[in-house]
């Protein structure tokens, strides 16, 4: 197990140095002077000049790329052009943010979606078993920026239930020491805020939450399906077991596996669709400081903000997949 | 008599089934699932749409009329009309025809570009797939949103450069179903004879090996097209596709965030034009899945 975790790993280094070299590329890749492009046209030669030796762009290629790549393995993730701030410090608190949303879109993707796949599969072709399945295939057609819309014009506009926007409630802002707010305010035990976090949760958590439960709960099911139909399940019926304890005892055990390797890959998707979401709700997490960046030409964030993300896609994928071992010690790897 | 009866019928059907060939047999699946009928339908539906859509709709998708503005669905304007006073329903069916062509186009990119270097990889082995492979891997390992986006950036903000980056977001993902199928197919019997037969490595590669990895092609391609055309919107929806005043769905989505409130059909409609498309597709794409290549079930 533990030369399989170093070759994984191992393997690795090619992948994140390859991915270090498209981030690298994305300035260099602008049509024309980036320095120009970056300050606009009416931006002055020495200003031009001087942001040209700033992001090194005078420089041979490769010198550049070493440069690049010495910066980011010293923690030097560059310094946002708008804010003069290091990428590396300002990025925290919007990570947080992310994560919060994506783990919270998680649960709910998780607790449902198996579930409706648990019963759909349980009760084959019964009307639930028909509505959850065309519930599914409308949720993995949907965009879900107009599904963020649509929850937000009628929850939080017409019914008013829940907040339209943001994080926290603006007149009584959360205390940061995590930036994880719901942690936070169960550190401060300001339980009437952690209240008001969790409303603010709601509506881009069941947007961002709806692909995925939409495909854990499509793939929960067939793969029940599969194993409810083995001679194992059919010995602990036939045992006098009740069928509750069958299905998810017995049966689930078995069928879990391929669904994890869903949700895995669902988690590192989420960490990207977060941007659309964060837009509509105005919440300030990497998908949105990598979107505001864009509109700022501020390169150096848009640059490293990607690359953050992608280097937690690669990890969360990658823990997926030393995760079946202990799940499913049959699976041996070489 | 009762005994013989089963092994006559058995002849019979294997001789019917001999003479159907692989097509036939696919389109003779896919007909069987009825909601991969309805997926078709959906699609040809906007296909039409896409086509026809501009001898339908007549009036100015641009036409700006200040006293129609945010008029509600109404027997004139069916869908009701926008802050710019413009028919929205006229706005969607032209809005098809950049969805259809970004879906078709972009895909039909990845597919060739994807084929060239999977068939590549996959036929000469070694170092060429060593290096290709590590690039697919690397471009997977980007959230595919997130990449496009990063294309986005650098190339600016216009339909046309978001076509590109969704055609090379999905690159990988052809060339890796390409590369596994040349790899299983180089080892058959016909294509060692046609290497005996001395036939030259770009005939065996273009005549032979292509053809024969078509399938799930075709059933990816369906379902590439229903994620491109979300991937479309929603750049469009982030202001880095098609420009304002394309009637692009995910656009007029993004034009309708201020009016939700006091119009929310500028906000429905649109929307519900990007999910019926996209279902159709996926609806589609499901059922050649099945159709054609049963071990790919699920």
């Amino acid at each position: 197990m533990l030369s399989y975790i170093g070759k994984r790993l191992l393997q690795l280094i090619p992948v994140l140095l390859g991915m270090t070299f498209i981030v690298f590329m994305i300035i260099r890749a602008i049509p024309g002077n980036p320095a120009q492009v970056i300050l606009g046209q009416q931006a002055t030669e020495e200003a031009v000049a001087a942001l040209t030796a700033k992001l090194g762009l005078d420089k041979p290629w490769y010198t550049q790329y070493f440069d690049y790549l010495t910066g980011i393995l010293t923690g030097d993730l560059g310094e946002s052009m708008r804010t003069r701030a290091p990428v590396a410090e300002e990025v925290w608190p919007y990570l947080a943010a992310t994560f919060e949303l994506a783990l919270f879109a998680m649960i709910i993707a998780v607790v449902i979606g198996i579930n409706a796949g648990i019963v759909s599969a349980w009760f084959q072709n019964s009307w639930f078993d028909y509505a959850a399945m065309i519930l599914a295939l409308v949720g993995v057609s949907m965009p879900i920026f107009w599904l963020g819309l649509m929850g937000q014009w009628a929850f939080a506009l017409e019914l008013s239930w829940l907040p339209t926007s943001g994080r926290e409630p603006v007149r009584d802002p959360v205390t940061a020491i995590t930036h994880l707010y719901v942690v936070d305010t169960i550190i401060a035990g300001r339980f009437d805020q952690l209240w008001q976090v969790l409303r603010h949760l709601v509506l881009p958590g069941l947007a961002l939450a709806t692909i995925p439960m939409a495909i854990i709960a499509r793939m929960t099911r067939s793969s029940m399906l599969e194993v409810m139909r083995s001679d194992y399940v059919r010995t602990a019926r036939a045992k006098g077991q009740k069928m509750f304890f069958v299905v998810y005892k017995h049966a689930l055990k078995n069928a879990i596996i391929p669904v994890l390797t869903i949700i895995g890959l669902q988690m590192g998707m989420l960490l990207g669709g977060a941007i659309l979401t964060e837009t509509i709700f105005a919440w300030p997490g990497i998908g949105r400081y990598i979107y505001e960046a864009i509109g700022y030409r501020d390169y150096p964030v848009i640059q490293s903000g990607i690359l953050i993300v992608a280097f937690f896609f690669v990890m969360i994928n990658l823990i997926v997949d030393l995760l079946y071992s202990f799940i499913d010690p049959r699976i041996k790897y070489d | 008599m009762s005994e013989l009866a089963p092994k006559v019928d058995g002849v019979v059907e294997a001789e019917v089934t001999k003479n159907v060939g692989p097509w036939r047999e696919a389109w003779r699946g896919f007909r069987k699932s009825k909601v991969a009928v309805v997926g078709m339908f959906i699609v040809i539906f906007f296909i039409l749409l896409a086509v026809f859509g501009p001898s339908i709709a007549k009036e100015g998708i641009n036409d700006q009329v200040m006293a129609d503005r945010l008029q509600p669905p109404s027997s004139e304007h069916w869908l009701g009309t926008d802050d710019f006073g413009r028919d929205i329903l006229s706005r969607i069916i032209h809005g098809a025809r950049i969805s259809i062509w970004v879906g078709f186009s972009s895909v039909i990119g990845s597919v060739v570009v994807g084929s060239i270097l999977g068939i590549v990889a996959g036929y000469y082995g070694r170092w060429v797939d060593v290096v290709i492979s590590r690039v697919f891997d690397i471009m997977l390992a980007f959230p595919s949103i997130l990449l496009a986006i990063a294309i986005v950036a650098v190339l600016g903000p216009s339909l046309q450069n978001a076509l590109i980056a969704i055609a090379i977001i999905n690159v990988p993902n052809f060339g890796r179903l390409i590369r596994s199928k040349v790899l299983s197919i180089k080892e058959d019997e016909y294509i060692t004879a046609a290497k005996g037969i001395g036939m030259r490595d770009v005939r065996i590669l273009f005549a032979h090996i292509l053809p024969n990895s078509m399938a799930p092609v075709i059933v990816q391609g369906t379902l590439a097209i229903a994620t491109a055309i979300l991937e479309a919107a929603a750049l469009g929806f982030l202001g880095l596709g098609a420009q304002a005043p394309m009637p692009e769905w995910g656009k007029m989505l993004a034009d309708s965030k201020n009016y939700m409130q006091s119009a929310p059909w500028t906000m429905i409609f649109p929307g519900i034009a990007i999910m019926l498309t996209v279902l159709g597709f996926n609806l589609m794409g499901d059922g050649l899945r099945d159709a054609m290549d049963p071990r790919m079930k699920n």
